[in-house]
């Protein structure tokens, strides 16, 4: 009898160690395929030329700018067209955000709430140009599911932060199991409500990695179409000079 | 007759003072009550119209669904032809644009950097536009604290307490951060030409004014505004007009296929203010009922006593053959001379208390401070000629009928029995 029960508390010992090792292995390698993700959306340098489609009630807008990024701390965005925005110009240091009008000749910087103003009218706010740090960095991932997606084999993973203060505290990812790009993402607050959702399309390969060209935000607390993000053109690790991350760029 | 009933109230006091303390405490209170619901009601229906509903209000219909979102990409747009065709098929009243809009206002310090910021809300309306009546009708220049009133393009007026929160004094240059009705990023420079208190907390956290025209081209919507305002021309709203022309101005676009197409409201119809005003017509109604049954309780009450006190007077009245239902007739006259009196007297202390409450109000600025309603800061009574009748409708019928009710013993005394009863 003795016997018997030993042998069923080995059993079970057994069970919940495989369970672990199992849950521990799949998150390894969710954090390995966020890695893989990093790795093709990251780059030491990035220069963007991009147009923005923003869809209006009664038109649709076109602004066209060109963004210079190094590291996920800094990042400078001048805008071309149309003749309203052109020459205005963003300015991200680390956690502060400046933008520089040529009509007024003056430079704001943005803080605290106001970060979360819709920029230029889009489903996107500034608080979501600025959050561009590496997802294995604040998100903690774990694979839910297996599915084609778009006739594309992706896994949908679910990543929770774990760090404080971020915008979303929850990210729904369906990952190209290929290429290792996201395909589409749902943003959620800390209550659980869907906030944002994004498609990712036209993935291209560039040098060494696979990055997708178009981009849909769309605002789920918004009416309309969301925010077309499309990139003309793009180019990786690239010479920047220094001075492109500095506030004196504002004013030239 | 009324002049013995008079003489018998004055001499006897133990007849006449409790009832006419009662009388008079109920109407005096009644009288206040009165003239203080009615203030507040008014001054929130002429703050609502003053600062946000207009008489009657004209928006496109997505705008009107979603007005709290200041949606000037649903603007109305060739609004100079709109008015024109209002102005020719209303001219009972003054039409007027108004956008609203939110954004981020930025004083400089001396290097040009961010010095102050923060959110606020902007009301553009027809400053320089005399027939528009705006300043008259926002209290504007009897409201400014500092410095002076816009009188030319590219200046601002800000509320004072946004102002002394931005640390930015008249003269200063300030900047507007927003987008305009398509979204498009807008800074613009203005120069603060001084503050104002509009009365509203919510109006006085951080507004900001400027001209109609300097909003149209800064947000892009030339010859387009969020709102047209109508006003009937004596300044007095009149729910049953407004609800006539908001009929028959929404008949004409009730089967067009624009989806941007012209709806009015009147003013009751916005911000919940039917409901709301209803509710406080209702709960003076029962409020006044309440007091007349309260007060006939307690008249009824005294007059038991008084009765009980008057018995033998009753009895011997009944003896020398005056009949029941004179004696009865004459105590009605009398309770009708003594809620006269008492209603007089309460009627007085009542608009006395109602001209202080008038004069000075209750400042309430700091329990609605974070509002998100139009409400006046001070609430106020006002002395209208109705208070100075209103008080006899209780005092008299609460005097009358508790009189009644007493007065009814008279009848079940019996002729045979008095001369025991009065031990003669």
């Amino acid at each position: 009898m003795d016997f018997m029960k030993k042998r069923h508390i080995i059993n079970f010992l057994s069970f919940l160690m495989s369970f672990h090792l199992f849950a521990q292995k799949s998150s390894e390698q969710a954090l390995k395929i966020i890695e893989k993700i990093d790795k093709n959306m990251f780059a030491k340098t990035q220069v963007v030329t991009s147009e923005m489609v923003v869809y209006g009630k009664r038109k649709k807008r076109i602004i066209k700018s060109r963004g210079y990024s190094k590291g996920v701390e800094n990042n400078y965005t001048e805008y071309l067209f149309p003749e309203r925005e052109k020459g205005t110009k963003m300015l991200k240091l680390g956690n502060r955000l400046w933008i520089y009008s040529p009509y007024t000749d003056r430079t704001i910087q943005l803080s605290g709430h106001l970060l979360r103003q819709s920029v230029m009218g889009s489903d996107l706010s500034y608080e979501d140009m600025m959050e561009e740090r590496k997802l294995s960095e604040i998100y903690t991932a774990n694979i839910i599911g297996n599915e084609v997606y778009n006739e594309v084999e992706v896994w949908v993973m679910e990543l929770i932060a774990k760090v404080e203060g971020l915008a979303y505290h929850k990210r729904t990812i369906w990952i190209d199991k290929n290429k290792y790009v996201p395909l589409k993402e749902n943003l959620f607050a800390k209550s659980g409500t869907l906030l944002k959702s994004t498609t990712f399309s036209d993935v291209k390969r560039i040098d060494s990695r696979w990055f997708p060209m178009k981009m849909n935000y769309k605002d789920v607390l918004k009416s309309g179409n969301g925010t077309d993000f499309i990139i003309l053109d793009i180019s990786f690790d690239t010479q920047i000079p220094d001075n492109y991350f500095s506030k004196n760029i504002l004013k030239r | 007759m009324i002049r013995f009933i008079i003489k018998g109230i004055v001499r006897d006091k133990s007849k006449s003072l409790i009832p006419i303390a009662v009388i008079s405490v109920g109407v005096m209170v009644t009288v206040l009550m009165f003239g203080f619901l009615k203030g507040v009601f008014s001054d929130v229906i002429n703050q609502n119209a003053r600062l946000d509903t207009g008489h009657v209000k004209i928006m496109t219909k997505p705008y009107a669904e979603n007005k709290e979102q200041l949606p000037n990409d649903l603007a109305l747009l060739d609004i100079r032809e709109l008015i024109d065709s209002l102005n020719q098929n209303f001219p009972e009243m003054i039409w007027t644009p108004r956008i609203k809009f939110g954004g981020i206002m930025d004083v400089p310090d001396n290097f040009g950097n961010t010095k102050s910021q923060g959110p606020g809300m902007g009301l553009a309306l027809a400053l320089f536009d005399k027939d528009s009546k705006e300043l008259e009708r926002l209290k504007l220049s009897e409201s400014v604290e500092k410095g002076s009133l816009p009188n030319k393009k590219g200046q601002i007026l800000l509320s004072d307490n946004y102002a002394n929160k931005l640390n930015i004094n008249p003269g200063e240059t300030i900047t507007f951060f927003g987008s305009t009705m398509e979204g498009s990023m807008v800074f613009q420079n203005y120069e603060m030409s001084g503050t104002v208190r509009f009365g509203s907390p919510l109006m006085d956290k951080s507004t900001f004014i400027i001209d109609i025209l300097d909003a149209q081209i800064m947000l892009d919507m030339n010859n387009g505004s969020g709102e047209i305002l109508g006003y009937f021309k004596n300044n007095k709203y009149d729910d049953k007009r407004a609800l006539t022309i908001a009929k028959k101005f929404n008949s004409k676009y009730i089967s067009s296929s624009d989806e941007y197409a012209p709806v009015m409201v009147t003013l009751k119809d916005q911000n919940d203010l039917r409901a709301s005003l209803e509710m406080g017509d209702a709960f003076s109604g029962v409020f006044l009922f309440v007091f007349i049954i309260a007060m006939s309780l307690v008249l009824w009450n005294t007059g038991l006593i008084g009765g009980l006190r008057r018995y033998n007077e009753f009895g011997i009245r009944l003896a020398i053959g005056e009949s029941k239902s004179n004696i009865f007739r004459i105590l009605l006259v009398e309770a009708s001379v003594i809620g006269i009196i008492g209603s007089l007297i309460g009627t007085s202390l009542g608009i006395l208390f109602c001209y202080y409450l008038q004069e000075v109000g209750i400042d309430i600025s700091k329990d609605i401070a974070n509002s998100t309603i139009i409400m006046p800061s001070v609430m106020r009574a006002y002395v209208t000629s109705d208070l100075f009748y209103i008080g006899f409708i209780p005092g008299l019928f609460s005097m009358l009928f508790g009189t009644a009710l007493s007065g009814r013993g008279i009848y079940k005394r019996e002729t045979a029995r008095l001369f025991k009863e009065l031990e003669v």
